[in-house]
């Protein structure tokens, strides 16, 4: 594909935890490249995942993965004009690796250097379902919501994003692409923990959320009633722990001093705690988003991050948002968006190069989110 | 000092956690043990927030994200060493770097990583299920200044 004299094309960057990625987007939707060394299977090797070997692979990979990115987006230095990195939140010796790697290409081409907030880039991933005709996207979106001038914010109204990964469980109320502001949290487990931990006690394979996923179709997710912790009736916040104190309780007795009876339950019984604990998680997450979605008058809900793969979650939010009246318009990130993948920072970065908003070179990694 | 406290409550283990971090004066390493599902986010949480941390509700699991990073009186590192398969990892993660006069360390899934901590002078506490909600909380080698 040839690269138009007037699209702005950004290399982006990402190495927060696993994955260490690099993507060539331009004009902040068209797709020219995305590189994921996954490190999946490293990590179920080792049984998590390992920040070792993160650490030395995002060393060991950030350098091929970016000139894979580079040569798969036919793209010389010259026709990239930016540099973008995710810089926050992260673990912060993964978080440096990306930063350096950013901040010397920045330095060494002469390109202006993009900050770009890791959460806030999996909302953008959402808005990719609508902005970029050429990714395949699950959901059936009008034509006529596509019809915007390039690089417009393709959003009706305000919006409330659900932000639901392993490590984040969050919503946003979401003006702009940089416009947003953090409604609320989990308080202790992000969801995508706690699918991980059941999965642990179901003694279901790494990584959990897919296992739990594919076990609980076969179980009837009204057979055990797990707890649905809400904080309160106007809480936005979050607070997945009990639901995995009662997943374990329920496997090994109140005082945790009964028999471990997962090893003699039968498949129909381990898929019904899987089921039961999944509709228990999503009925928390869509009812919040819903909460979150009446108080700022939402007309849309974004979904992303790796739990937005769950195709239960995907249905249910889609129910609800067509429930309310008016029906609400959801935008889902694309499956292949939904974990960490640089696409969303380039595509993000688009709006903070437009608005001029530039980092220097004493960039630093930033542990928590600011 | 050593001592054994029963804690009915996730709330009284966040409180006892509160007094554990009031107390703190920076320096401290304090390694939470305990299984599943014991309360050791629950104390850290208290510990967080008695040590200053602005806002206790950002106090979150860091098992996916390996630390978190708050700022109170001192400043906090909230390691978890869940993921961790050995003493190498857990030293790639910068814990030397975390060490100073001015911060506390407290570290989730600590007996994964404990033979790290021989050469350090550590709190150590352990958290055992006792009852639905009921915990039995073991604390180790407490410091002259604290009281519990």
């Amino acid at each position: 594909m040839q690269t138009k004299s007037n699209s702005i094309n950004i290399l982006g960057i990402e190495t927060s935890c696993d994955e260490t990625a690099a993507a060539v987007v331009a004009n902040g939707r068209t797709v020219k490249s995305s590189v994921i060394a996954s490190q999946t299977k490293l990590h179920e090797k080792y049984g998590g995942v390992v920040p070792e070997i993160a650490s030395r692979a995002h060393i060991e990979k950030i350098y091929p993965v970016i000139t894979e990115a580079i040569e798969q987006a036919d793209i010389s230095k010259d026709g990239i004009d930016a540099i973008a990195v995710a810089n926050q939140p992260g673990l912060t010796v993964a978080l440096m690796v990306g930063v350096t790697a950013a901040k010397t290409l920045a330095l060494a081409w002469d390109k202006p250097l993009i900050a770009i907030n890791h959460l806030h880039a999996h909302l953008q991933s959402a808005m990719l379902a609508t902005q970029n005709l050429q990714l395949p996207t699950p959901l059936e979106v009008p034509t006529k919501s596509l019809s915007a001038r390039q690089g417009d914010l393709l959003l009706t109204g305000p919006a409330v994003a659900l932000i639901v990964s392993g490590g984040h469980t969050c919503l946003y109320d979401c003006q702009s692409p940089l416009k947003l502001k953090l409604l609320g949290s989990t308080i202790d487990d992000a969801a995508g923990e706690a699918f991980d931990k059941v999965a642990a006690i179901l003694k279901l394979p790494y990584p959990g959320g897919p296992a739990i996923e594919e076990t609980a179709k076969k179980g009837n997710p009204n057979a055990i009633k797990f707890p649905r912790s809400m904080l309160g009736p106007d809480s936005l916040d979050f607070s997945f722990s009990g639901i995995k104190t009662a997943v374990l309780y329920y496997c090994r007795g109140q005082d945790m001093k009964g028999e471990d009876k997962v090893d003699s339950m039968s498949g129909q019984q381990i898929a019904d705690i899987a089921a039961s604990f999944q509709a228990a998680v999503i009925d928390v997450l869509v009812k919040k988003t819903k909460l979150a979605a009446e108080r700022i008058g939402a007309k849309t809900v974004l979904l992303g991050g790796g739990v937005a793969a769950n195709n239960q979650l995907r249905t249910a939010l889609q129910q609800m948002c067509d429930s309310t009246a008016p029906p609400k318009k959801l935008l889902i990130a694309p499956k292949q968006y939904c974990t960490d993948n640089a696409v969303m920072v380039a595509s993000l970065a688009y709006y903070k190069f437009k608005a001029k908003l530039f980092a220097d070179l004493t960039l630093e990694p930033k542990a928590q989110s600011e | 000092m050593d001592l054994d406290i029963i804690s009915n409550s996730p709330e009284e283990t966040i409180e006892l956690g509160r007094k554990i971090g009031s107390q703190l004066k920076g320096g401290e390493v304090v390694a939470v043990c305990g299984a599943l599902s014991s309360g050791k986010t629950h104390l850290i949480k208290g510990i967080a927030a008695g040590a200053g941390a602005k806002d206790s509700r950002q106090v979150n699991s860091p098992t996916f994200v390996i630390v978190n990073e708050y700022t109170g009186r001192v400043d906090i590192y909230h390691i978890d060493a869940y993921r961790l398969n050995s003493i190498g990892e857990f030293e790639m993660i910068g814990f030397d770097d975390f060490c100073y006069p001015r911060s506390v360390v407290l570290i989730e899934w600590a007996d994964k990583i404990e033979s790290a901590l021989r050469a350090i002078d550590y709190i150590r506490i352990e958290l055992f299920h006792s009852g639905q909600t009921q915990r039995d909380i073991h604390i180790k080698n407490t410091p002259d200044y604290m009281a519990l």
